[in-house]
């Protein structure tokens, strides 16, 4: 089905998946003044390629992944999305949340199934497909289980099958595996990998850890401290595929840019961190 | 504590608390009655009591009344609660024009409304489910309002992105988070509807338990009054459990208090 694709449409991989130009987000507070979150973001985001932004905490990287997502509209600027202007919600996009988003009233195949079923996929078949894509995401015997009956990286595998399941062509990723412990957080970055290396979807990834932008991306883009963040940096990770998280971090071209951007970071992680201990 | 020890435990109680009534209604101390039969009636004369309406068969006919007077208050109450619910909870203008009057309406005590209902409605069952569901309707609008309007933004952010529209949205999120909300009020929603048909009886009726002690009361019957109040209160546990039994079937998706944060 991808060979087809490609084959009658091969203008599309000369579009970036996403393009965000000039794009600025405000927000109204509650005082009637306007808080400028993030200025002046330009940012291309090829077809196939894995792009994480890292930035200080408050930076609005988040904000910035919402605006690719279509669910906020930026006060200046446009996004494309393979070429076309987002007027709405993105269609292409399957996003992954920060925070718990299954629905905790569906059991975990329940919650893989709906994106097809309400696609107008027959309910047999989506139930089908989504049990087949838990057993990818490892979680096979655990269709019957409710949300709350599961571990926060179990929940993210499901996540994490909830959205592929729909094959976006772009993957929006807001620190999915933050609230995760060390180890699975390792576990769950190679079977993202894995999973994307199967199909190479665009992937925008935000995250703080710089480390695992490194080990995981084509290229890792900076954001400076808030408000007004801008985009101050933009590295190729040159390191060869397929990777393994854990081991990839003993790598000297690892240390090497990751000494590298870090020199650029930490002033900017120190602002962030001022920012917000003052407010 | 054990199953056993805590239902032995759990009897005990009852056992002693009939002894002391029972003691102190038909044994003077020091010459005097502590509790005078007349305004205490004793157990015994109660249970008397109980067993002949159950012989005879006459209580059949006012549980029944009860029963449906309530049942009936709580269907139309809920499903009136639940429109509305969502009504006010999709339509923010709306809720916020109707907001001082819905305040003042669940201010009233509903008590007062009962005159005003036996007026209207007669005295038959319609006024007694009228005063039910004002009181039914509150609780289940106040809840699925609340249900509709705490969906979690990031559960509904993720709806939208999986691709629903407007009507999914509303089957697979409000309702459910709606429903939940809504069966979390269940034990207080149906024990309202059953007060509003007692209170309802009581003030003036011709059949179901408030009627009987109503009945009981205005022919200084205290044996016939505490009878009243068992039947009611072991009618109203029996209710308690079925309402119970279909929440755990329901709910099932729900974390058991106790596994995590309250």
């Amino acid at each position: 089905m991808a060979e087809t694709a490609a084959a009658s449409a091969p203008a599309i991989t000369t579009e970036a998946a996403i393009a965000l130009n000039g794009v600025d987000v405000a927000f109204r507070l509650a005082d009637g003044g306007v808080y400028r979150a993030v200025a002046n973001a330009t940012l291309n985001v090829a077809d196939g390629e894995f792009v994480s932004i890292v930035g200080p905490t408050g930076c609005g990287k988040s904000t910035l992944l919402n605006i690719a997502a279509g669910l906020l509209a930026p006060a200046a600027g446009h996004v494309d999305i393979f070429g076309a202007t987002l007027a709405s919600l993105n269609r292409q996009a399957g996003y992954l949340f920060q925070a718990d988003a299954l629905f905790p009233w569906k059991t975990a195949l329940e919650n893989v199934a709906i994106g097809l079923e309400t696609a107008g996929t027959p309910q047999a078949e989506a139930r089908a497909r989504a049990a087949d894509w838990l057993s990818r995401v490892g979680l096979g015997s655990f269709g019957d289980r409710y949300p709350h009956m599961l571990s926060g990286g179990q929940r993210k595998r499901i996540g994490l099958a909830q959205v592929l399941i729909r094959d976006p062509k772009i993957l929006l990723m807001d620190e999915p595996f933050g609230p995760l412990d060390a180890q699975t957080r390792q576990i769950m970055g190679n079977l993202l990998l894995d999973l994307w290396n199967a199909d190479r979807k665009a992937v925008l990834f935000v995250t703080h850890d710089l480390e695992e932008a490194i080990a995981l991306s084509d290229r890792v883009v900076i954001m400076s401290a808030g408000p007004a963040a801008r985009i101050i940096g933009d590295w190729r990770v040159k390191l060869s595929r397929p990777r393994d998280i854990a081991e990839i971090k003993l790598d000297p071209a690892f240390h090497e840019l990751h000494r590298e951007i870090w020199q650029m970071l930490k002033s900017e992680v120190i602002k962030g961190y001022a920012q917000t201990e003052g407010r | 504590m054990s199953r056993l020890k805590l239902t032995l435990l759990q009897i005990l109680v009852a056992v002693v608390s009939l002894g002391i009534w029972h003691m102190f209604t038909t044994y003077p101390v020091f010459g005097k009655m502590l509790l005078p039969p007349f305004f205490f009636s004793n157990p015994l004369d109660v249970a008397q009591q109980i067993v002949k309406w159950f012989a005879t068969g006459v209580i059949w006919k006012h549980l029944y009344v009860t029963l449906m007077e309530a049942m009936l208050a709580f269907a139309i109450g809920s499903v009136g609660g639940v429109l509305v619910g969502f009504w006010f909870a999709r339509q923010p203008r709306t809720a916020a024009v109707f907001d001082p009057y819905v305040k003042m309406a669940n201010a009233l005590p509903r008590v007062v409304l009962a005159p005003i209902f036996t007026l209207w409605f007669g005295l038959g069952i319609w006024s007694k489910v009228a005063l039910g569901i004002t009181l039914v309707f509150f609780i289940v609008f106040f809840n699925v309002y609340q249900g509709v309007k705490e969906v979690s933004p990031t559960v509904l952010a993720n709806a939208r992105m999986l691709g629903m529209n407007e009507r999914q949205l509303m089957r697979h999120v409000y309702w459910p988070s709606a429903l939940s909300w809504m069966f979390s009020s269940l034990h207080t929603s149906v024990g309202f509807a059953v007060v509003g048909a007692v209170v309802g009886e009581y003030l003036g009726s011709a059949a179901g338990l408030g009627y009987l002690i109503q009945q009981a009361e205005g022919v200084f019957d205290v044996a016939g009054v505490f009878a009243g109040m068992f039947v009611l209160a072991a009618f109203v546990i029996a209710i308690d459990i079925v309402v119970t039994s279909i929440e755990k079937r329901l709910l099932v998706w729900r974390p058991v208090v106790g596994d995590a944060r309250p």
